[in-house]
């Protein structure tokens, strides 16, 4: 007699799935028009997941037969996935209503994707791993196509799918090398049986670069980018705004702990991948945006850029690297959000635009706006006083810590030469002429560009304990032996 | 035992045969039945080495999907079959390597089993008591429930995807009403006109 496995460490992924199908119910039974109702709902599961995780225990617990784990960092990497979920609807709603989108499905398949991003980060076995990564990528190809009229966003989606469809067969042939050579795909047993310290089978180390060159695909470094630019830019802007955040942090988690629990004892293997990785990210992401006139195209090598920075602390190996990542993605988060919340105020005369030049003057038609975009920009590029500088700064710590000088040095390098696009945008809002005004932003994307700027400077600071300490855990929680 | 060596070289013969005509026929339409009776037979093949359950899913899902599904696609578009096949003598060579290279691939493998019998055959029989289908029932209700429940998931945002994607409310599309359709009387719907010669309607 099999009992029941124990359901309480993957509490919020039921709610949550359960959510996502009642949501699917209500919208299909009121039909046309119910796109707020069902987006509020959603935004509202979200927000009861986000309390479930704080409230939930903190401790390492293992259930399902061991294919999911909760733990300090799957809790840390699932709040910063619902945040960004729930923010990404809410800016989302004003946006599908003026651009004729507005189906209930989109908040529906968002929940879902949100659910895979949770199941990502929970995954504790190669089988679950690649399942939470399917369910999260096939909702992510139908959003991108999801303005199915204009063959821009066709294109995003069928190239996503087709690139998508690539990365995971990498992943499974990886994953498949990794069981073949091993006989497990248990992350536990795997950690096991690496920890002796002998040199693993050459089929092993194959398939973990493979797995890791399929997660690669996923987080968009180089040099597994291409398909970043093309899909931002035509995906509709806010699944632009949904894909720059959301994915990107439950990819990283999921590669932070496939590289630091099942593969931890092979870092000598991998660390010189994510070197490579994390560099050429960096130098692609600070040189490609400097010729893009669109700021969607421009978000996405500045993703790809930032994704590289990520990529330093992962290359430490260290906790305090990971640590460091986990503050990154942290402040990136708020920074993209907030920058997406303008992106997607961009409106001349009724319809969206999206040049860099469309931005000219707004520091006299919308100072707020401007001072607002000028802040965010600061931060990524970096500037002291703002949050975005202290991501950079723990990242390249632990790099030196680790003794990854070059790495560090060249990342220093690379983080300059991206100022130049970040203060071009501040440039072209402070001293270009106004050519045309922009249209007044709506109330939800005027209150989340304030509050994440206000986050990304006065507010950090007096978050920065809890965050740091919370990160803190999270990758103690990696590290546990 | 000669009834199954029967069984084997019927289904064998018949599936080869029914793979070859697959190729050959003129007309798509047979390819496509032709190919589901290979189907059948290869699901017999399977029953004949005790993989049922196999078996099964090769009829459900080859069958019962996928053919069925090349059927429509065959029937449904208007595709030139004939220009199709005009390349065959080009791609005759091409052909001809990938046929040998999973020739020599087979045989290697066939001798590797009589150099070297056992070899390649890594995992043990299942206890005799449980059948394939159950052995997987057991591990796929218990062990791996969070992996079916996960996969139903991916399922329902597939078929969300492929609605959001494709569905389209047209005016003027006739459906279905069948309370209505069977209220239709005679003498609503027909009339007799009286039809002059040569007049016309």
């Amino acid at each position: 007699m099999q009992t029941l496995p124990d359901l309480l460490p993957a509490l919020p992924e039921i709610v949550l799935a359960c959510a996502g199908m009642a949501l699917l119910m209500i919208g299909v039974f009121r039909g046309e028009g119910s796109l707020r109702l069902v987006s509020w709902l959603a935004v509202a599961a979200l927000v009861v997941v986000g309390v479930l995780l704080v409230q939930g225990p903190a401790e390492r617990a293992v259930t399902f037969s061991g294919l999911f784990v909760s733990d300090a960092f799957g809790i840390f990497a699932k709040l910063l996935i619902v945040t960004a979920s729930a923010l990404s609807i809410i800016l989302s709603m004003n946006y599908l209503e003026r651009e004729q989108l507005a189906r209930f499905e989109y908040p529906v398949l968002l929940v879902f994707a949100t659910l895979g991003m949770l199941a990502m980060v929970s995954a504790n076995n190669l089988i679950s791993l690649y399942i939470g990564l399917e369910l999260q990528s096939l909702s992510l190809y139908v959003v991108a196509a999801f303005r199915r009229d204009v063959a821009k966003s066709s294109e995003a989606g069928l190239k996503y799918f087709v690139l998508g469809a690539l990365s995971s067969g990498l992943l499974l042939y990886g994953a498949s090398l990794v069981y073949g050579f091993t006989g497990t795909t248990s992350f536990d047993r795997l950690a096991v049986m690496f920890a002796g310290g002998a040199t693993p089978p050459l089929g092993v180390i194959v398939g973990m670069v493979f797995v890791a060159a399929g997660l690669a695909f996923k987080i968009s470094a180089v040099p597994f980018h291409m398909w970043t630019p093309d899909v931002y830019e035509g995906a509709p802007t806010s699944v632009t705004a949904f894909f720059a955040v959301a994915p990107k942090v439950a990819a990283m988690s999921l590669f932070i702990r496939v590289l630091t629990e099942p593969f931890g004892h092979l870092l000598p293997q991998w660390q010189q991948v994510i070197w490579f990785c994390s560099l050429a990210s960096m130098i692609i992401g600070a040189l490609a945006a400097i010729q893009q006139t669109n700021i969607k195209r421009l978000m996405a090598y500045s993703s790809i850029g930032h994704i590289g920075y990520a990529l330093v602390g992962l290359a430490a190996g260290s906790q305090e690297g990971v640590r460091g990542v986990l503050i990154y993605l942290a402040i990136y988060l708020a920074m993209n959000v907030g920058t997406f919340a303008i992106i997607l105020s961009m409106r001349q005369q009724g319809r969206m635009v999206e040049r860099i030049s469309d931005l000219a003057g707004l520091s006299k038609s919308h100072p707020l706006m401007a001072f607002a975009m000028a802040m965010f920009m600061f931060s990524m590029a970096g500037v002291p006083p703002l949050a975005g500088f202290f991501g950079k700064f723990y990242v390249f710590m632990s790099a030196i810590q680790a003794g990854l000088y070059g790495l560090a040095i060249l990342g220093v390098l690379t983080s300059v030469a991206s100022c130049y696009y970040y203060l071009r945008i501040i440039k072209v809002m402070y001293f270009d002429d106004l050519v045309e005004p922009l249209e007044r932003p709506g109330r939800a994307a005027a209150l989340v560009m304030t509050g994440t700027a206000l986050f990304i400077f006065p507010v950090f600071y007096l978050f920065a304990e809890p965050l740091l300490s919370g990160a803190g855990a999270a990758a103690a929680a990696l590290f546990h032996g | 035992m000669t009834l199954t060596a029967l069984a084997f070289y019927a289904f064998a013969t018949i599936l080869l045969a029914s793979a070859v005509r697959v190729i050959t026929a003129k007309n798509p339409v047979h390819s496509v039945l032709f190919l589901i009776l290979a189907f059948f037979n290869a699901a017999g093949l399977f029953v004949l080495i005790g993989a049922e359950f196999v078996a099964f899913i090769l009829v459900i899902v080859y069958v019962g999907a996928v053919a069925v599904l090349f059927l429509f696609v065959v029937m449904m578009l208007d595709i030139d079959f004939q220009q199709l096949r005009s390349g065959f003598l080009q791609n005759l060579p091409v052909g001809i390597i990938v046929g040998l290279i999973l020739a020599v691939e087979l045989v290697a493998l066939v001798a590797l089993h009589y150099v070297q019998p056992g070899a390649g055959v890594a995992t043990a029989a299942p206890a005799a008591a449980v059948s394939n289908t159950e052995a997987i029932g057991r591990v796929l209700y218990t062990d791996y429930v969070y992996a079916f429940q996960a996969s139903g998931l991916i399922l329902l945002v597939a078929m969300i995807g492929a609605i959001v994607l494709t569905l389209r409310h047209r005016a003027g599309v006739r459906r279905q009403q069948i309370a209505q359709q069977l209220d239709r009387k005679r003498s609503d719907v027909v009339a007799i006109r009286k039809v002059p010669t040569r007049g016309g309607v």
